[in-house]
């Protein structure tokens, strides 16, 4: 029998965050917390997983009280359990104090029921980064195996998974020993609506929660901002261009002065009959 | 840590077929300005099997030394192995600062070197720069999904290391017959211990116009309004002989397929023309388009940012003005075609 852990985080919506252009800062209250789109993907897999060969899911968070909300919604997904570690001692962590957190407490899920495989969203959409996911890996002395787009065999029994790993051009199948960590693109699954049942479930679902001093052997100077060697120096908007010119008049002169602006590049639509 | 014994700057040369990648150059450009600026030598690190030929060729392009690790075991990339490689050249030699390209194989590598070492890592870079004196690096990249742009320091831990996203840099003109130092390393590692294997390397060959390659790429955003308002981008690239792109949301909402995504998340695109059609010019999506010859706007917001990104912009509904640019067009090559006669 399996037993997957799924990585999560609750993120901020950056799609629709709005910035204050005069402060260059984020307005935070402007955007709702989401569960990383990427992630819902990593739950998605590892329940899929679980209904071919049988088995567990449980997810795992790291963030402030209310991101139980997330896990809520992987429980919708189809998730068993619910992990949360949650400590002012966790805040300002950058991806490798991250990884460090979360492995921390995947270390101590083990004990409850050890793991064979963990599965991560590519990356989150507020960091960007795709570094934590890989970090958890080298911590656990896991294999990393990153940019999966397709989980073509799991070999519980003699301890095996081949998977399909998406290439800038195309794709390759490896083959790594268990217990090994995926993170998986956006295109490895769809994830549908979520059943009554697991809506119902969730509703009622509580996650269990640990602190810094619930988890065993923890080196609180590779916590949170202390653990954390990179830091923002400052953030700012790009200068912004003068830009350039304004095409005006109606729409037929407009495209007339493109037109001509573009003709003088002519030699450019050499195969469309040009110069 | 003792910085005083950290320096050089480095680069992770990424070899595919048999060919070292644009991206790696691109670096070895970048990374002679901050070893030129810090007064210290570039150095490239090679890593593959039957690659040691290729070190003529990083000479030219500004290396000034290239560590390598030619060996059997590492003729297809593996994390785990090329890991151990370059970690060890790292325990060894003690760079100040580690490049790679932020490729599916160069983020995979610095993700794991990265925390066995430990140090910083900073993602997808756009600019790169070093203090002169303290040989801080300074590198900045989209973030908050693209809407800001932030610096990141490692100032306590050394190498300091990045990703860099592709075509953002420059190669430098190859000088021809450039010389460095070739070091011929060997990783102490046994294929044993490695618990990976590659069962077999698909690459896709039949795609139409790459986009990253095309000389011409017409984008649309969700401006268009829906997928059937999006063929107008496929027309006038249909017309100008183009490649079509898209911002984030287009391809999110499924208007297009993910390798068309221009930006951040997508690809970078440095074409000749590039029209924005329908984008209103997040910064995750200028990131991936900047660099182009000449940036043609189109979009009904006068307001929209991408105006500021563009040479050219026009203020008006894409639904009359595409279909005209489309006729002019035609009628123009046409003229061209009869002139010829």
């Amino acid at each position: 029998m399996l037993h997957i852990v799924a990585c999560i985080k609750q993120v901020p919506d950056t799609k629709i965050i709005k910035m204050n252009p005069k402060t260059n800062t984020m307005d935070r209250a402007s955007a709702p917390a989401i569960l990383n789109p990427y992630d819902a993907h990593a739950v998605e897999e590892a329940v899929r997983l679980k209904k071919r060969y049988g088995g567990t899911v449980s997810v795992l968070t790291m963030g402030p009280p209310p991101a139980v909300k997330a896990i809520k919604k992987c429980i919708e997904i189809g998730a068993d359990e619910g992990y949360m570690i949650s400590d002012r001692a966790f805040a300002g962590a950058d991806t490798l104090a991250t990884s460090y957190a979360l492995t921390k407490a995947i270390e101590k899920i083990s004990k409850i029921k050890p793991v064979d495989l963990i599965i991560c969203g590519k990356m989150t959409i507020d960091g960007d980064t795709g570094q934590v996911g890989p970090g958890i890996a080298r911590r656990l002395d896991m294999p990393p195996l990153t940019s999966v787009n397709k989980v073509k065999e799991i070999n519980v029994k003699e301890g095996y998974a081949v998977v399909q790993r998406k290439l800038e051009d195309g794709y390759e199948v490896i083959q790594s020993t268990m217990p090994c960590l995926m993170s998986v693109e956006k295109e490895i699954n769809e994830v549908p609506y979520s059943s009554m049942t697991n809506m119902l479930k969730a509703a009622r679902y509580q996650p269990i929660i640990w602190a810094v001093a619930d988890l065993e052997d923890v080196e609180r100077t590779q916590l949170g901002l202390k653990g954390s060697p990179t830091i923002v120096s400052k953030v700012w908007a790009p200068t912004k261009p003068s830009g350039g010119e304004m095409l005006e008049g109606d729409a037929a002169q407009q495209t007339e002065k493109l037109l001509n602006i573009l003709l003088e590049k002519k030699e450019l639509f050499a195969g469309k009959g040009g110069a | 840590m003792n910085f005083e014994e950290y320096s050089g700057i480095w680069v992770f040369i990424e070899v595919k077929d048999g060919e070292v990648v644009p991206v790696s150059l691109e670096l070895l450009g970048a990374g002679k300005e901050l070893a030129d600026k810090r007064g210290t030598e570039l150095a490239g690190v090679l890593i593959g099997e039957n690659v040691t030929h290729l070190t003529d060729s990083l000479f030219e392009y500004g290396a000034d030394t290239v560590y390598v690790y030619d060996d059997a075991i590492f003729k297809d990339y593996r994390t785990e192995s090329y890991m151990k490689a370059l970690l060890e050249c790292c325990q060894k030699y003690k760079p100040e600062v580690i490049l790679y390209g932020a490729t599916s194989t160069g983020k995979d590598l610095a993700s794991a070197v990265a925390t066995d070492l430990p140090t910083g890592l900073t993602a997808d870079s756009t600019i790169l720069d070093i203090e002169e004196d303290t040989g801080l690096l300074l590198a900045s990249r989209p973030a908050f999904g693209g809407n800001i742009m932030a610096t990141i320091l490692c100032k306590k831990y050394r190498p300091q290391m990045a990703t860099v996203r592709p075509k953002v840099m420059k190669a430098l003109t190859p000088e021809p017959g450039r010389k460095g130092k070739l070091v011929e390393e060997t990783a102490s590692l046994k294929e044993e211990d490695i618990r990976t294997k590659v069962l077999e390397i698909v690459r896709h060959t039949t795609q139409k116009v790459k986009i990253d390659e095309a000389d011409i790429i017409v984008a649309g955003g969700k401006g268009l309004g829906s997928p059937n308002g999006f063929q107008l981008v496929h027309q006038l690239a249909e017309t100008l002989g183009g490649a079509v792109g898209g911002s984030r949301d287009v391809v999110e909402a499924g208007w297009i397929e993910h390798h068309h995504q221009v930006g951040q998340t997508g690809v970078t695109v440095t074409p000749k023309i590039y029209f924005a059609i329908g984008i209103s010019g997040a910064i995750q999506h200028i990131v991936g388009m900047q660099n182009s010859g000449l940036i043609i706007a189109i979009n009904n917001d006068p307001e929209a940012p991408i105006f500021q990104s563009s040479h050219y912009g026009i203020v008006g509904d894409a639904f009359e003005i595409v279909p005209l640019l489309i006729e002019q067009f035609k009628q123009a090559f046409n003229r061209e075609a009869v002139d010829h006669v």
